[in-house]
């Protein structure tokens, strides 16, 4: 990409397997630390290295990710962790709850047990600091997104949209339905890591109370 | 060493941010670079003054800047010319000058390009977040507390000497870039080619593109003749990584150039701008008019040599001074 970007690409979909192609490269790029990249953007099935061409020609860079490639099988690899998210939904926390159960002819409360009967995967943070892009939803929640986006999302939405779930850590613009919101404080630029999840891990959603959320500290 | 007052600001002017060189190694955060949109103007700056070419320096966009010398300080300026005055005179660009307690100096409107850069002898006293002192602004973070500046802010530098041996240093006149309504910005194809019709892609290295009201520090938005897409393939791709200089062509065929605020993003890519050219897509306004030639890697790695040979032998003269 341009005369400083390097964009790597594991495939062509959205799975688990191509993810962990990614990540797993990602990984290992970062442990060799090699002079002249400057950053490396992991996202679904791809994987954008910013290279400094004054410091590493793109030919001497090609070859060097060609030796971690091979050598990928050895490289460590950490198990998944998995991250308990409390989410209140509904009511003007979760203000499209009602219009997706509608979309989709089932009850509130049966979005809410679909929306937590299953650990999600986290593709990838991106769009915003700290937001997780999850996934997949079971069938039955799979919903378009807004036809007009919100100007304004509060921080910590639980938000749904296609077969994807995320959260927004901060105040942004956004098209995803939100369904719920979580007290929990998923990006934080003075803590080390910043942001609370991290790509590969797993997110379980669990329901609170209004007062479980006005209490809930970390 | 101890921090001291340099700076009270008296307008804040359209937008007045604190940019380093950026934040990099936390995009698998979400978290974009952020940084000076036009780093070349910007490490001149750096280097006028004797700081390190990444320390953070104000970067001021459009017009209104208004500050208050709370100290004597030495500084330049750099990059768009936004009419700066000192105590009402005219203020010469690219040259080092020497500020005494009570000067004010004022941005007062565009003569050419969009944003300066007011480098300061000692740097911005603002503590590094993520290894940066950047501002992000939709991140809320880096900079002066995540924000753009206000009126009655302070500004602090370290307590550092001021470099007087430099006073009246000049960068080189036919070095210094000039920024004009019309330009032609050097791309390099990609990466999603087989998105876009062969007429579509002769349309976009043909055609002029005027920039909208809408660009700011995640992008600049062109408007101009649609960019024809082939019909069999999706209209959106699964979000990848982004670099500023990415030129995105969302569903209604216009280019959007990308710049530092973004980290991924789901549109097609039709080129990406050359480093060397970053420095004229920082200083777009709209209503400005730009074109995109297509040229090599080979020959954006070669213009890239050849800046940064410049900014060396700059940087060995200011050292010999």
């Amino acid at each position: 990409m341009g005369d400083r970007g390097l964009l790597l690409e594991f495939g062509d979909e959205i799975s688990p397997e191509v993810n962990e192609k990614v990540r797993r490269m990602a990984l290992a790029i970062r442990a060799t630390s090699i002079e002249g990249i400057v950053e490396t953007v992991p996202t679904y099935r791809s994987l954008l290295i910013h290279y400094n061409p004054l410091i590493l020609s793109i030919e001497e860079l090609k070859k060097r990710l060609k030796g971690i490639e091979n050598g990928l099988q050895q490289a460590p690899f950490p198990e998944p962790k998995l991250t308990r998210i409390p989410v209140l939904y509904g009511g003007s926390y979760g203000p499209d709850l009602e219009e997706v159960a509608k979309y989709h002819q089932i009850s509130p409360e049966e979005v809410i047990r679909l929306h937590c009967s299953k650990p999600y995967f986290i593709y990838m943070i991106g769009f915003m600091p700290g937001f997780p892009y999850m996934g997949e939803l079971p069938q039955e929640l799979v919903t378009p997104r807004l036809k007009t986006p919100r100007l304004s999302v509060p921080a910590g939405s639980v938000a749904i949209a296609q077969r994807q779930t995320g959260i927004y850590p901060m105040e942004s613009p956004g098209g995803w339905q939100l369904i719920g919101r979580t007290p929990a404080k998923l990006f934080d630029p003075e803590k080390e890591p910043p942001a609370l999840l991290q790509m590969g891990d797993l997110v379980q959603f669990y329901q609170i109370s209004e007062k479980g959320f006005k209490e809930w500290h970390e | 060493m101890a921090r001291v007052e340099a700076f009270e600001v008296l307008k804040p002017g359209i937008l007045t941010t604190v940019q380093d060189l950026g934040r990099y190694g936390f995009s698998q955060f979400g978290v974009p670079p952020s940084g000076a949109l036009d780093p070349f103007s910007f490490r001149i700056g750096n280097l006028l003054v004797e700081n390190q070419e990444e320390e953070a320096s104000l970067e001021i966009t459009i017009m209104g800047l208004k500050l208050k010398t709370l100290r004597d300080v030495v500084i330049a300026i750099t990059g768009g010319d936004l009419f700066p005055t000192l105590n009402g005179e005219s203020l010469e660009m690219w040259r080092t000058h020497l500020l005494v307690e009570g000067d004010v100096i004022t941005f007062k409107r565009i003569r050419s390009g969009c944003r300066a850069y007011l480098a300061l002898s000692g740097g911005f006293a603002l503590p590094k977040i993520m290894g940066s002192r950047s501002t992000y602004l939709s991140g809320k973070f880096g900079g002066l507390q995540g924000r753009a500046l206000k009126r009655g802010d302070i500004l602090y530098t370290l307590d550092r000497p001021p470099p007087l041996n430099k006073l009246g240093l000049r960068f080189p006149s036919d070095w210094i870039p000039s920024f004009e309504k019309e330009t032609v910005l050097r791309v390099i194809p990609g990466s999603h080619d087989h998105h876009f019709t062969e007429k579509g892609f002769k349309t976009f290295s043909s055609s002029t593109y005027q920039v909208t009201p809408q660009c700011d520090r995640m992008g600049v938005r062109l408007e101009g003749p649609k960019i024809e897409r082939r019909s069999d393939v999706e209209e959106s791709i699964i979000s990848e990584g982004l670099i500023s200089g990415a030129i995105q062509v969302p569903g209604d065929g216009k280019p959007i150039i990308i710049l530092t605020e973004l980290v991924t993003g789901g549109y097609t890519k039709i080129a990406t701008v050359i480093s060397t050219d970053l420095t004229k897509v920082a200083q777009l306004k709209p209503g400005d008019r730009v074109r995109f030639e297509p040229i090599s890697i080979e020959k954006a790695h070669l213009l890239l040599i050849e800046q940064e040979g410049r900014l060396r032998e700059f940087k060995r003269f200011v050292e010999q001074c």
